[in-house]
């Protein structure tokens, strides 16, 4: 695992490195660092309090925790809610859902970005490459609750403005409710996270387009490469390590839609299409106090993610490109 | 530049006719896009300031037939309203600088290499990027704290961010380390040589890191959905699902629609919720993209 994320810079003024190539006595640093230990503190407590108690509580998901018991006298059941999880019903319509979502956003969320960056990176009055750029930034800013009531407000079946405008063009017939039909979620998502994320997702991009060489640029066209072919052999693999990165961290994410998002679209109407495990999780842990076995949901979900994340990893380092770790 | 072409026809790159028709194309599609982006943005403030009729009846404007403004005249009357743009006012400034406060004095720490203890803690910390408790154990401590219903519970278990905290430890590594030499020969400790020298040093990453953590807390709307039960606790962003969702707009057309603008009130409580951000939006697009580039680079 990376420990240090940062690029080795300034080290330590010279008489202090000698401390830290030796080992210290735990005494005498906990003395010299007094300050630096007491600085750590408040931090440390909030990663033990909200981070690592949490993952102590990952026990219940063998349990049949009862709040009145707590961690440590509620029975002990083993992997029944395991066992209830993968036969059950939920499982495989959670599956279906979280993966077909995932499948809808690798497919048309995670390109968008780089299609708008690389029509970004043509435009050369750059006033107006700028000016697109600030407004299609502003959408990451405006929290899930905005989109929503922005979705709404534009496919309300009674006064939204899509949906006016659908029906009207479909000359006529009978109004849909958008956001009830279970057949309209999975569009409705994909449409919010285009909106919301394809303009900010750009800058990633952006920012290793402008780093490109222009002398290979210069040689690409004496060797007479045209528009295209300076973009075909240039300027797509300067940016595809960017690419493998962010595809890395996207199926590390695989199994993560927002939960905000979804949640908020849901409604008693299209469940079915819209259940999530996350959403699930909420559902049967928080709503319905079922704590173990939406535990148990979480657990699967969470060790589900590194497993994919290691293994997006493993796969891009296989390719011969730099992973991240 | 003078390039020597191969043998051949010329080629004029910038140009040629299938160049020229691209990027005009492409100035098209761009300006679609950024239309796209803002019109329904425009089209709600535009919504705020009309009659119910108008709403209901008008396909599309961005600017109402007759100005209205009985509908922010009822919302700034009501106290639910009143009581939600405060709360969050309040969480949102509280929780910035809890959140600023904690974030920085731990990463000072996590940037002296020589430090014992170190490369644990860091780990611990990374760690936590890709794997957690989740959210009914996360629900559970939180309870357990007593914190249900309290403001605190929408600021302190987001306290620190992992991947903040690691960006800043980075900025630190990279100051100069000469100055805080001299500061402690000065007989400064390790705590004065942070707020008498680095803190100073680091006014931009503040500022960058605030503006992130506001934002954060402002449109955060599943913390309160877990933890606050209480109506008279909700923030913004409860206010705003509560009242633009299909059953609020059943539940509100039951009432008096001659006094109660259902559907303005929709449209002015997401312009509220979403006046602040784009206030302080040429801050945040300028800050926002500086730590975006910061994170990446580190990764």
């Amino acid at each position: 695992m990376a420990t240090d994320l940062a690029s080795p810079v300034t080290e330590a003024a010279p008489e202090r490195r000698r401390d830290g190539s030796g080992r210290v006595p735990l005494r005498a640093a906990l003395r010299r660092y007094r300050w630096l230990y007491v600085m750590l503190l408040p931090g440390l407590a909030y990663f033990a309090i909200f981070r690592y108690l949490p993952m102590y509580g990952l026990t219940i998901a063998f349990q049949d925790f009862v709040p009145f018991s707590g961690y440590s006298g509620s029975p002990w059941v083993g992997l029944k809610h395991f066992e209830a999880l993968f036969t059950g019903p939920d499982f495989g319509r959670l599956l279906f859902n979280t993966l077909f979502l995932a499948l809808l956003t690798a497919l048309f969320v995670f390109p968008a970005p780089i299609v708008v960056a690389l029509l970004l990176n043509e435009v050369r009055v750059s006033a107006y490459k700028r000016y697109v750029q600030s407004l299609i930034y502003i959408p990451h800013f405006l929290s899930w609750t905005i989109v929503f009531s922005l979705t709404y407000l534009l496919f309300a079946v009674d006064f939204g403005v899509i949906a006016g405008w659908i029906h009207s063009l479909s000359g006529g017939g009978p109004l849909v409710d958008y956001m009830a039909r279970p057949e309209w979620f999975r569009p409705l998502v994909i449409l919010q996270l285009l909106w919301k994320t394809s303009g900010w997702g750009t800058i990633i991009y952006l920012a290793a387009l402008a780093g490109v060489d222009p002398n290979l640029y210069e040689a690409a066209r004496m060797d007479g490469a045209g528009r295209w072919r300076q973009f075909w052999h240039v300027t797509l693999p300067a940016i595809r390590p960017t690419i493998v990165v962010m595809a890395i961290l996207t199926s590390g994410n695989l199994l993560d839609q927002s939960f905000e998002q979804i949640w908020l679209l849901t409604n008693s109407l299209n469940r079915s299409t819209a259940e999530v495990f996350d959403t699930f999780v909420y559902y049967v842990g928080i709503a319905g106090a079922g704590y173990s076995y939406a535990t148990a949901v979480g657990l699967f979900k969470g060790v589900a993610g590194v497993v994919l994340i290691f293994g997006a990893n493993w796969l891009a380092k296989r390719l011969g490109q730099r992973g991240l770790f | 530049m003078p390039v020597k072409k191969p043998a051949g026809t010329p080629i004029k790159h910038y140009g040629s006719l299938g160049s020229r028709v691209f990027d005009a194309l492409n100035l098209v599609v761009l300006g679609g896009l950024a239309l796209v982006t803002v019109l329904p943005l425009l089209y709600v403030v535009a919504g705020s300031f009309a009659s119910e009729s108008e709403i209901s009846t008008r396909p599309f404007f961005l600017w109402p037939e007759r100005f209205v403004t009985s509908t922010y005249a009822y919302i700034f009357a009501n106290d639910t309203m009143l009581r939600a743009l405060l709360t969050t006012v309040a969480v949102t400034a509280v929780g910035t600088v809890v959140q600023v406060a904690l974030t920085f004095t731990m990463a000072y720490p996590l940037s002296k290499r020589y430090l014992p203890g170190r490369t644990l803690v860091l780990n611990l910390v990374v760690f936590t990027l890709v794997f957690g408790g989740g959210l009914v154990p996360t629900y559970l401590v939180v309870r357990d704290l007593g914190l249900l219903d309290s403001y605190w519970a929408l600021i302190l278990p987001l306290a620190i961010n992992p991947f903040y905290l690691i960006i800043v430890k980075s900025f630190f590594q990279e100051l100069p380390q000469a100055l805080e030499e001299a500061a402690r020969i000065d007989g400064c400790n390790e705590m004065g040589v942070f707020f008498k020298i680095v803190l100073p040093l680091s006014k931009p990453i503040i500022a960058t890191f605030s503006l992130f953590y506001a934002v954060g807390i402002w449109n955060d709307y599943m913390s309160p959905l877990l933890y606050i039960k209480d109506n008279d606790k909700w923030t913004l962003q409860v206010l705003v699902r509560q009242l633009t969702s299909p059953d609020a707009a059943n539940a509100i057309s039951a009432l008096d629609t001659v006094f109660f603008p259902a559907k303005g009130l929709m449209f002015a409580v997401v312009v509220i919720a979403t006046l602040p951000i784009l206030l302080f939006y040429p801050f945040l697009q300028k800050h926002f993209a500086k730590g975006v580039l910061i994170g990446s680079v580190k990764e």
